[in-house]
């Protein structure tokens, strides 16, 4: 009988090696005379255990991780295709604490489904909400995203359901669906992630989205640093077309959506939804000024839908579930789950989907395990780079939009970078200053001319003790320009990392050991 | 280190091969249809040529109905467009935060040192471009670095001259 086995091919999974494992799986079971079936699936998100091979038997997928491909004799002596002991089993994968204790609405199918195969992805829930929506009211739709809670995953956390609602009401021949898949931030994956693993659920959010507002063409603008969620995409939108569930007429409705992807070309800043879409029209990624807002005129002047990807991919669920459901999740006025990443100096970096309502602590610790270098924790970075490095004093403070914002920090996409105490505070504002230097779109001049003031002040800080105060004073006033005289949050929020290394770590600001001694 | 100045590098890149315009043409062609083509039909050209040479601007101006200057204004905007060939290898370092809190610094450091260049030069034999990257995506498992399609992750100093060494090999 033909066994199933599991290898990923996520691009994490790749960069640590599964197709070569997956490739001596297969030969290995070719020079034993074993009949294998093997599937590419996504990730499960625990990149530690990466390769992480998975066998299906009558219990239940069981893991071997991570793998290597000179590993994979010794899994076949072991008779690692019944779940036979060895020292990389990992037992059954659905109990491996840190899936078990998560909340998997939006990656649902994430790690367990072929993720470009169409009927694994029916088989698991899929397209249902696409059939709720087909037989409701464009209003209906909008009303259940509304009611869901569902904001913006982003990192502005807007409501989803109100954008929607402006873009149904626009008067248009022409609507457009964008999806953000820009995914600058560093630490952040969770995209990526929907985009390689579940290419599906991502297209069928947008399709939702088309019926909800009357588009009926949409773009999803996907960094180039993606190849794979590129590759992945256009293979599931290839097979959605050939089967209906994309073109002229989806499912025999008479309703039609078309979708491309289109690659971006290296800039943080085509992230910003106004410069994104002057990328997609084929120009600079300047920012654009608001009013007009994109869901009045938005790609090429129309009435346009931006979302990011986590956003989107939460409406198929939400669709097929009820809005009742989905918000049963979370605290306060941040509902649902959002999927965290863990990245950095940490031991168990990885994907974690939970409920608001956890704490950084909870993540940090009883999740990623501490840091990798086994080292204390010193500094976070949550929410990217324009998000400020906190300090241990305020790991209670729980994943809450607003609870958030009134420690001074800001959830973004979900992106948590860890540090341990052989970080500098001072290198790593210099490098916030000189992010936002290389990658300013140039429109403003606090933003292009200040975030290169901003090292030189930095750096003065660090060199001179004579006038260390008086450059901390210079820094504050600069920060303080940006803050109010930038039209993005580029410029105005660059300040948040500089300032909150600063004020948290104003140790490091004093060129070394000589003057802390002082 | 010695670190060139930016200008001085392209002259260590072979010189600029001669550009098969027809080709250039077939490519704007295929393309010009979309609407907002501009970065499909740059990116068709640096895959086919590995950049996007300056023989190309006049093309791509005249076929989209644009000014010159508009469209080199789109060029030099990104950085993933490239106005000059690369060396035979291209390496992306990633030098975001999360792959600095696990030693990207260093990392770029040995790079440097071993490829005999700075970010954006090209080694002397002309075999490696080494460029910044800011995040691939991999964040959970840095430092992490792309050589040519090749993504890899948890990049030690002798990870990174085992690949090189076997991108020699092959070369
Ligand atoms: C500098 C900058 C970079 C941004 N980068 C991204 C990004 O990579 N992905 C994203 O979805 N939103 C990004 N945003 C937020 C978008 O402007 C916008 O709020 C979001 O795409 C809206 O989608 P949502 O409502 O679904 O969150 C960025 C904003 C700024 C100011
Ligand atoms: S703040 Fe910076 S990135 Fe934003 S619009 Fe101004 S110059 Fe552009
Ligand atoms: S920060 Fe290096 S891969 Fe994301």
């Amino acid at each position: 009988m033909s066994i199933t086995i599991y290898v990923p091919r996520d691009s994490t999974a790749l960069a640590l090696g599964a197709n070569e494992v997956a490739a001596a799986i297969v030969a290995e079971a070719a020079k034993r005379g074993q009949e294998i079936t093997l599937v590419r699936n996504g990730s499960r998100g625990m990149f530690w255990l990466e390769p992480l091979v998975e066998v299906a038997t009558a219990a239940g997928r069981v893991g071997y991780g991570p793998v290597e491909p000179e590993d994979v004799a010794g899994l076949f002596d072991a008779d690692f295709m019944a779940g036979g002991q060895h020292p990389l089993a990992l037992g059954l994968v659905d109990e491996i604490p840190y899936l078990k204790k998560q909340e998997r609405l939006t990656f649902a199918r994430v790690g367990i489904t072929d993720p470009v195969s169409l009927d694994d992805y029916l088989a698991h829930e899929g397209y249902q909400g696409l059939q709720k929506a087909l037989a409701m009211q464009s209003a209906d739709i909008v009303q259940e995203v509304l009611d869901s809670g569902l904001r913006g995953r982003g990192g502005a956390a807007f409501p989803t359901g109100i954008k929607w609602k402006t873009v149904l009401g626009a008067q248009s021949a022409q609507k457009y669906i964008v999806c953000n898949a820009d995914e600058g931030d560093s630490g952040t994956f969770s995209d990526r992630m929907i985009m390689e693993d579940d290419p599906f659920v991502l297209i069928e959010g947008m399709t939702i989205a088309a019926l909800a507002v009357g588009a009926t063409r949409g773009y999803i603008y996907v960094r180039s640093e993606y190849p794979h969620a590129i590759a992945a995409l256009d293979q599931a939108i290839v097979t959605a077309n050939s089967c209906n569930y994309l073109g002229e007429n989806i499912l025999g409705s008479g309703r039609a959506f078309h979708l491309e992807v289109r690659k971006g070309a290296g800039a943080y800043i085509c992230g910003e939804e106004t410069a994104l879409l002057e990328s997609l029209e084929g120009k600079r990624g300047v920012v654009r000024a608001k009013p007009p807002l994109p869901a009045i005129e938005g790609l090429f002047g129309k009435p346009t839908v931006i979302n990011n990807v986590i956003s989107l991919a939460s409406v198929p669920i939400i669709l097929a579930r009820g809005a009742a459901f989905y918000k049963n999740y979370g605290m306060g006025r941040s509902l649902g789950t959002l999927p965290m990443q863990l990245a950095g100096n940490i031991r168990h970096g990885g994907l974690v989907e939970k409920a608001f309502g956890v704490t950084l602590r909870e993540l940090l610790f009883d999740f990623g395990g501490g840091t990798a270098s086994g080292k204390p924790i010193r500094a976070v970075q949550v929410g990217g780079p324009l998000g400020p490095y906190l300090p241990a004093s305020l790991f209670d403070t729980k994943l809450d939009y607003e609870a958030f914002a009134a420690v001074g920090g800001m959830l973004g996409h979900g992106g948590i970078v860890v540090f341990d105490d052989s970080v500098d505070m001072a290198k790593q504002a210099r490098y916030a200053m000189e992010f936002c230097a290389v990658e300013s779109c140039g429109k403003c001049t606090p933003c292009r001319i200040g975030s290169t003031r901003g090292v030189e002040v930095i750096d003065k800080i660090v060199a001179g003790a004579d006038t260390r105060s008086q450059q901390i004073h210079l820094l504050r006033d600069l920060c303080d320009t940006m803050v109010n005289g930038s039209l993005c949050a580029m410029g105005s929020m660059t300040p948040l990392p500089v300032l909150s290394a600063l004020d948290h770590f104003p140790e490091d600001f004093t060129g070394g050991a000589l003057d802390k001694a002082a | 280190m010695q670190i060139e100045p930016s200008s001085q590098i392209s002259k260590a890149v072979p010189s600029e091969p001669r550009v098969d315009l027809d080709q250039v043409k077939s490519i704007i062609q295929k393309y010009q249809a979309l609407p907002g083509a501009m970065l499909p039909v740059l990116h068709a050209i640096q895959d086919a040529l590995g950049y996007v040479p300056s023989s190309a601007v006049p093309l791509i101006a005249e076929q989209l109905n644009l000014s010159r200057a508009e469209v080199h204004g789109v060029i030099s905007f990104y950085h993933h467009f490239r106005q000059q060939p690369a060396g035979r290898h291209v390496v992306q370092l990633c030098r975001a935060e999360a792959c600095q809190a696990v030693g990207a610094d260093a990392l770029a450091a040995h790079a440097k040192a071993a490829l005999g260049c700075d970010f954006h030069g090209t080694s002397s034999d002309g075999q490696f471009t080494l460029e910044p990257v800011y995040c691939l995506g991999q964040c959970a498992c840095g430092p992490s670095m792309l050589i040519d399609d090749d993504l890899h992750a948890r990049v030690s100093s002798d990870k990174f001259n085992r690949l090189v060494r076997a991108k020699r090999g092959v070369a």
